[in-house]
């Protein structure tokens, strides 16, 4: 590979139930506005940032080209600007390949979401096929409770460990001073709350959420100058799967583990076990976590709740996931996949405070963008 | 309007406005949905597309087969019962609900197809519902051209 690609700056605003205090493009600035006083870059023309790519979602912010309001927030005043509807770990892989091309050197990405701003069902329903899955009135909870029973049904996976889950992550991040929903809870705290959509819970699932991201990325000669500690991009891919559930197989997760396949080629990792010492990935709902587990090659098919019961995945196991507290602790989506990349680039520059891992150098940030995880991203990252 | 900030507002004076995105629009079914709702509405057959290459047989029917990239003509009718993959007893309330909740969704794979159909699931306790279940489609007296033309899924009769 010509062009290696580091990110050298990231931030991420207190995630928090509501913002109203604030509309996108102030919610965005809180971000930016850190990234570039800690590299004291500018936009010039002369060795500036050449470029601002955010990740948003016109439905949820309530208007088509929902960058449009970020605009002058990121930097993107008669600049070159791009805008990505996904999950935002697929922005960095997007601002990744402009620098590998050679096309530009600095990029400046953001996340940002507020959730609190439109009705969750009502904007994942309108995602859905308008024949065949929109007329049934139903939201991701309920497609992502097919998918947890048909998972758990065919490995045998408990609640019980779906829920160890869900405590590891907000008992994470209580070390975490982003996180919204810090909270110490028992498995029987998760297992006695409310049903939402059998066999997921209250507590099995993420709270609403707003918040944002932003890092700067950098070729390798303007990486070197700009920090001490760049956070190399080792290897990146995604994969997309059928939307309309039925053509899925839900108890796996094939789309995953084919991006996790070729980002791990990419990165030359060959036993990820042994290779990544900290994960950050999405989980929306708990049960995810461990179908994601084998689809990133964690643990063999069906083995997730295996992997939850050794404690390898827990702070102080061999592979910590989710020190931060995950998505389950109130990230919202869009910025979920854009904040476990930043989270894993504090963690490589054992700049984690309390939920610091011991020494990594190898880390994995995932993010997912649809309905039961339709498009999968994986990137690896390293020191 | 020297010094006021975010701080001094207190978020008592934060203004919300509210709103909505309301746009009409019009989809169509395309070739292949269409004859799926038509043979639906008119003759109460559930209709699927094989691919003859992959030899799979996707419901609802589709214009490309996801494997081969293949176009799709072959319509196949399939079986009204099936057997259920996996189901969830739903009772969140959300504004897009069609009925009030506990409402009990499955996917079910009908005889004769390859892959899952979503659908509702009726006449039967939520309790009750198990995977692998046997169940047959039960259709709605007034059909006009819709997924819902089928009501739901039953319970479908030993033999």
């Amino acid at each position: 590979m010509a062009n290696r690609v580091a990110i050298v700056a990231v931030a991420q605003t207190r995630y928090h139930p509501n913002r109203e205090d604030v509309n996108e493009g102030e919610l965005a600035y809180e971000a930016i506005a850190q990234v570039i006083g800690e590299t004291g870059l500018d936009f010039s023309e002369d060795g500036g940032i050449g470029l601002a790519i955010t990740s948003s979602d016109d439905y949820w912010d309530g208007r088509t080209i929902s960058n449009n309001i970020v605009q002058a927030a990121v930097g993107a005043h008669m600049s070159d600007e791009g805008k990505v509807c996904e999950d935002g770990l697929n922005a960095i892989y997007s601002a990744y390949t402009r620098i590998v091309s050679g096309r530009q050197d600095l990029v400046i990405v953001c996340s940002h979401m507020k959730e609190s701003q439109a009705d969750k069902s009502m904007v994942e329903n309108l995602t859905m096929d308008p024949m065949f899955l929109r007329p049934f009135g139903i939201d991701y909870l309920t497609a992502s409770a097919l998918q947890a029973r048909c998972y758990m049904e065919k490995y045998g996976i408990t609640s019980e460990q779906c829920a160890k889950v869900a405590v590891k992550n907000r008992g994470n991040a209580r070390n975490n001073p982003f996180a919204q929903e810090p909270l110490a809870i028992t498995v029987d705290d998760v297992l006695n709350s409310e049903v939402m959509a059998d066999p997921i819970r209250l507590l099995d699932s993420k709270p609403v959420s707003d918040g944002a991201c932003a890092m700067i990325l950098a070729s390798e000669e303007r990486a070197r100058k700009l920090t001490a500690k760049p956070i190399w991009i080792l290897g990146v891919s995604n994969c997309y799967e059928a939307h309309y559930l039925g053509e899925r197989d839900l108890a796996a997760c094939d789309a995953l583990s084919t991006a996790a396949q070729k980002a791990y080629r990419m990165a030359d990792i060959k036993d990820p076990v042994r290779e990544i010492q900290v994960a950050e990935i999405c989980e929306e709902f708990s049960y995810q976590e461990l179908l994601w587990y084998a689809g990133l090659g964690l643990c063999g098919a069906g083995e997730g709740g295996r992997l939850i019961d050794s404690g390898v995945t827990q702070m102080g196991g061999s592979l910590a996931v989710n020190p931060s507290g995950g998505m389950l602790s109130g990230v919202p989506n869009i910025v979920g996949g854009m904040s476990r990349a930043a989270e894993i680039v504090l963690q490589l520059r054992g700049e984690a405070a309390a939920r610091q891992v011991e020494g990594p150098r190898i880390g994995l940030a995932h993010g997912y963008t649809g309905m039961c995880g339709q498009l999968q991203c994986v990137m690896v990252l390293g020191n | 309007m020297e010094g006021w900030t975010i701080e001094q507002l207190e978020g008592k004076d934060v203004f919300v406005i509210e709103g909505q995105v309301a746009i009409p629009n019009n989809y169509s079914a395309g070739i292949v949905g269409s004859r799926f709702l038509v043979e639906l509405r008119d003759n109460c057959r559930i209709m699927g597309i094989r691919c003859p290459k992959c030899d799979r047989c996707y419901v609802p029917p589709k214009s490309t087969c996801m494997e081969c990239f293949g176009q799709l003509t072959e319509f196949v009718e399939v079986g009204k019962s099936g057997t259920l993959l996996t189901f969830t007893v739903d009772h969140h309330t959300t504004p897009v609900q069609t009925a009030s909740p506990p409402n009990v969704y499955g996917i079910i794979k009908l005889d004769g197809a390859d892959t899952g159909l979503l659908h509702l699931i009726g006449e039967v306790d939520g309790k009750a519902v198990k995977s692998g279940m046997r169940l047959e489609a039960v259709f709605n007296e007034e059909r006009r051209g819709s997924i819902l033309d089928i009501k739901y899924f039953r319970p479908a009769e030993a033999g």
